[in-house]
């Protein structure tokens, strides 16, 4: 196939495409995000391949390894097309009896569906299970129906009409309207109106203008971006495409961490793919508009995330951020008029260009528009990537989607945002997600992390480790963020060990409030976030730790002791033999003791002993009760019943 | 040509575009104090000292002065409990390394800053630049730079560069606050380039 000199050109290839596919001939789709990697999906992948020839169904039946469709937990996933069977936790050894099954007999493998631990009921499709059916999916749904090496994959779905109709119906003028009407709020960050970000380049003096993909990702334990740009790169690449369009931008980065080499191979594919179909390059479908896009690595520290860190990186100097009052839309990238948009910003556009910016505010809250993808992770049931429209509720996220905390624990509190996000307390799940929703609440949207904590957590704990990640990644240029960073995260380690002292409190406070509001960046500016949400609603756990030396989420080492309780020590001796330092006394049919002096705090004891004994436990704040006497160690309850 | 008019402490002071705020206050002899700013130098905003309020159509805002553009109609305000406060912070986040620094003793006086505020970890540069950038856009040798970030950032002496250009220019040794580069120097030249030291490499 040659190049596409026209929209009309790219229409009927798309229908040649799917006149070659018969809708109701069988495709099995196995995730081969990094999740299911993992958990096996290349030998699932090879092994359906396999089982597929030697059963001589490759005429009728298609494999593809797609990109990520969120429920990692339950990897691999495979989904069988076009009844959109489900099944999870596929291995190579279920493939025959899929194919055997499935395949040619249309029976559905019950074992391998989802089952509702509450109900015991099986989910066949995709939509039936609880984790998919209160999401959203306008975003992430083509993951695993697109094998992210094929175009064709893209085109089928309906992928470039966009860009299409923007090229053939649409004046540049009309599709930065259209963007802006749609209010579509930045992906990445703080949430910034895309629409006025790209008005503002387009209206700069400067005619050289720049479009720039923020694929960095360094918030850790975040995926939304990655599962996006290996799952469905022709998305954000058709974004860009357009964002350079509305703008006048002729050329396009993306900036991709070291970190992602998949997600740079495929983006290089899906770039080369375009090129060949005349949808990228000069004189794009035939209208006359020419765009080259550039892909560049990036060093993979976390501040080069920031927009003018990145811009200065792409220059090719070290990533750290520059003392700017003029925006980067303005001055950017070589002081040239700069639009740098997240990921998943981009993947939205050409959904908003297709259908419409009243389709796309059609979802949301007042001042947040369309859908969210979060990343769900921590103390919670169902771990994956989640779309929900803006203004559902944490609760309904956690639980509903979520599944709920796992063993029974009581939710603490839920981090959003990313390192220097905040945590919203259990009295505040009914909030409902929106950019403006969140910052209220002392947090923030950030990319979308989303980390779920339970009553085992410390909360001075959380926001010492968030403030030593930051300090670790801050850049060091500006005093406020790194000397700042560094006296807060002393301060904390000292309250967590039981060091602090009146006053550190008040201190805190001051050295957050300086770094809010005299850092260079964004990054020492948002930094206090951890201490000052944690500040505001636990604040009685600052307290404790400091008042009474007391952990009340029995967690921070140096402020617990263990102890066992001797009503319900039966001697079976579990935690003697495995405890490390040797700390713990006794013999057959003794009450263990455990000697303080020698006890490291790790922990075994009260991991492996018994559930049905129970007898270790925590104590914080409280004196450690004296061993019992040695004459009443013996347990006689248990000879006597012996003999 | 003063084509821009504000308000520095309620004097009405006047600039033409592309002025830092900074620059305007020095050309009317108002005084807001720096440490990583020099005028022959880029701005490096790094120190984040010369902090001052500015309202701008009813908005307050903490900018630092050094690299804030004027702009007609604002209103800056060089001194205010906030801009004291958070200088005084700042002054004793660097203390906390280098003490005895002349500046910063004088600055912590005005202040009211307590050099034992913060755990001390006395290691003497305050990160600056005036010498990495120095020798970069005035010397234009590039024999010192950063290594490393955050708190792990420390000057270092290229070796190669620093053994054929330092000794005979020097031009920055004056510009540290802190006397820590000279100090840097010293080691360096001993370790790293002095004669000696290449002739234990080379063996
Ligand atoms: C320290 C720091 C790290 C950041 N990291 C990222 C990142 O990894 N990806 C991203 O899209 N935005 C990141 N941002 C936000 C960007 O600076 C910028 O606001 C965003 O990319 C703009 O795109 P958006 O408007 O589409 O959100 C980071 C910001 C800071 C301060
Ligand atoms: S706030 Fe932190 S990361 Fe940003 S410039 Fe300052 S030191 Fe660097
Ligand atoms: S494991 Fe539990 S029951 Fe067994 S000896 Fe230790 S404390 Fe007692
Ligand atoms: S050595 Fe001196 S001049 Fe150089 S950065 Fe450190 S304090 Fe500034
Ligand atoms: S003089 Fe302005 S930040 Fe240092």
């Amino acid at each position: 196939m040659a190049r596409l000199e026209t929209p009309e050109a790219l229409e009927s290839f798309r229908q040649e495409i799917l006149s070659r596919r018969d809708p109701d001939s069988p495709c099995v789709s196995i995730c081969a995000g990094a999740g299911c990697v993992a958990s096996g999906a290349d030998e699932v992948i090879a092994a359906f391949e396999k089982e597929i020839e030697a059963k001589g169904l490759s005429a009728t039946v298609s494999t593809k390894g797609t990109g990520c469709p969120g429920f990692c937990e339950q990897g691999p996933v495979v989904v069988i097309y076009p009844e959109e069977i489900c099944y999870l936790q596929v291995q190579a050894k279920d493939v025959p009896e899929i194919v055997a099954q499935t395949i040619k007999n249309k029976q559905v493998v019950e074992l391998l569906c989802f089952k509702d631990p509450a109900t015991g009921k099986r989910a066949v499709k995709e939509s039936d299970i609880p984790f998919y059916r209160s999401q959203q999916r306008t975003v992430l749904c083509n993951n695993i129906k697109i094998d992210s090496k094929r175009i064709e994959d893209y085109l089928a779905l309906g992928g470039y009409a966009a860009l299409a109709k923007a090229l053939g119906q649409m004046t540049d003028l009309e599709v930065l309207e259209e963007v802006k009407k749609s209010n579509i709020r930045g992906r990445g960050g703080a949430g910034f109106p895309a629409g006025r970000k790209w008005e503002g380049s387009r209206n700069a003096k400067e005619p050289i203008k720049y479009v720039i993909v923020n694929a960095d990702e360094g918030d850790p334990g975040a995926f939304m971006d990655r599962a996006l740009l290996e799952g469905n790169p022709h998305s954000i690449l058709e974004g860009l495409i357009l964002g350079g369009y509305a703008v006048g931008a002729h050329e396009g980065y993306f900036y991709v961490r070291q970190e992602y080499p998949l997600a740079v191979k495929n983006i290089h594919l899906a770039i080369q793919q375009a090129e060949h179909y005349g949808l990228l390059g000069e004189n794009i479908l035939g209208s006359g508009f020419d765009f080259k896009v550039i892909v560049h690595q990036g060093a993979g520290a976390f501040v080069c995330g920031e927009s003018t860190a990145l811009m200065t990186s792409l220059e090719g100097k070290a990533g750290e951020p520059r003392p700017k009052y003029v925006r980067s839309n303005v001055k950017g990238l070589w002081e040239r008029p700069s639009v740098l948009n997240n990921v998943e910003t981009w993947a939205n556009i050409p959904l908003i260009i297709d259908k419409g910016a009243d389709w796309f505010t059609s979802v949301g809250t007042d001042s947040s528009k369309g859908t969210k993808i979060f990343s769900l992770v921590g103390k919670i049931t169902n771990t994956g990537l989640v779309e929900v429209p803006m203004g559902m509720t944490l609760r309904e996220i956690i639980y509903d989607i979520g599944g709920g905390i796992p063993n029974n624990k009581k939710f603490k509190a839920v981090q959003t945002g990313g390192p220097s996000g905040g945590c919203i307390p259990e009295h505040l799940l009914d909030l409902q997600v929106g950019f403006d929703e969140l910052t209220k609440a002392g947090s923030m949207m950030g990319s979308g992390g989303m980390i779920v904590m339970d009553e085992d957590t410390c909360m001075v704990d959380v926001a010492r480790y968030f403030i030593a990640f930051l300090t670790d990644e801050s850049c060091g240029k500006c005093v406020p963020c790194r000397e700042g960073l560094r006296q807060m995260h002393r301060i904390l380690t000292n309250i967590t060990k039981g060091k602090g002292k009146q006053g550190d409190i008040e201190l805190l406070e001051e050295l957050a409030e300086t770094a809010v509001e005299a850092s260079l960046c964004a990054l020492g500016k948002s930094a206090p976030n951890p201490f000052l949400s944690t500040l505001k609603y636990f604040r009685e756990e600052y307290e404790a730790h400091i008042n009474d030396k007391k952990c009340p989420a029995l967690a921070c080492k140096e402020l617990i002791n263990f102890y066992i309780d001797p009503d319900r020590c039966t001697g079976c001796g579990t935690c003697r033999k495995q405890c490390p330092a040797d700390a713990i006394n006794g013999d057959k049919n003794l009450i263990h003791i455990i000697d303080q002096d020698k006890c490291t705090r790790c922990g075994t004891c009260f991991e492996v002993c018994p559930p049905k004994f129970s007898s270790v436990v925590k104590l914080s704040g409280d004196p450690v009760p004296d061993p019992v006497p040695e004459e009443e160690r013996t347990i006689r309850k248990k000879i006597k019943e012996k003999g | 040509m003063g084509d821009i008019q504000f308000e520095i402490d309620g004097q009405t002071v006047t600039a033409v575009p592309g002025m830092t705020v900074l620059e305007v206050a020095r050309k009317h002899g108002i005084y807001i104090p720096t440490l990583c700013h020099h005028e022959k130098l880029e701005p490096f905003g790094g120190c984040r000292l010369c902090i001052v309020e500015v309202e701008d159509r009813g908005w307050t805002k903490y900018v630092v002065s050094c690299v804030f553009p004027a702009a007609g109609g604002i209103i800056v305000r060089t001194r205010s409990e906030k801009v004291d406060r958070l200088r005084k912070t700042i002054l004793e986040l660097l203390m906390a390394h280098a003490p005895d620094a002349p500046q910063l003793v004088e600055l912590a006086k005005v202040y009211g800053a307590d050099p034992n505020r913060y755990e001390s970890d006395p290691s003497f540069c305050i990160h600056c630049g005036l010498c990495v950038r120095y020798c970069a856009e005035v010397a234009r040798k590039n024999a010192i730079g950063f290594v490393d970030r955050g708190i792990n950032k420390e000057i270092s002496f290229v070796p190669e560069i620093a053994a054929q250009y330092c000794n005979d220019c020097k031009e920055c040794f004056p510009l540290c606050p802190t006397s820590y580069l000279q100090a840097a120097y010293v080691l360096a030249q001993a370790l790293s380039f002095s004669e000696q030291g290449v002739q234990t490499m080379n063996t």
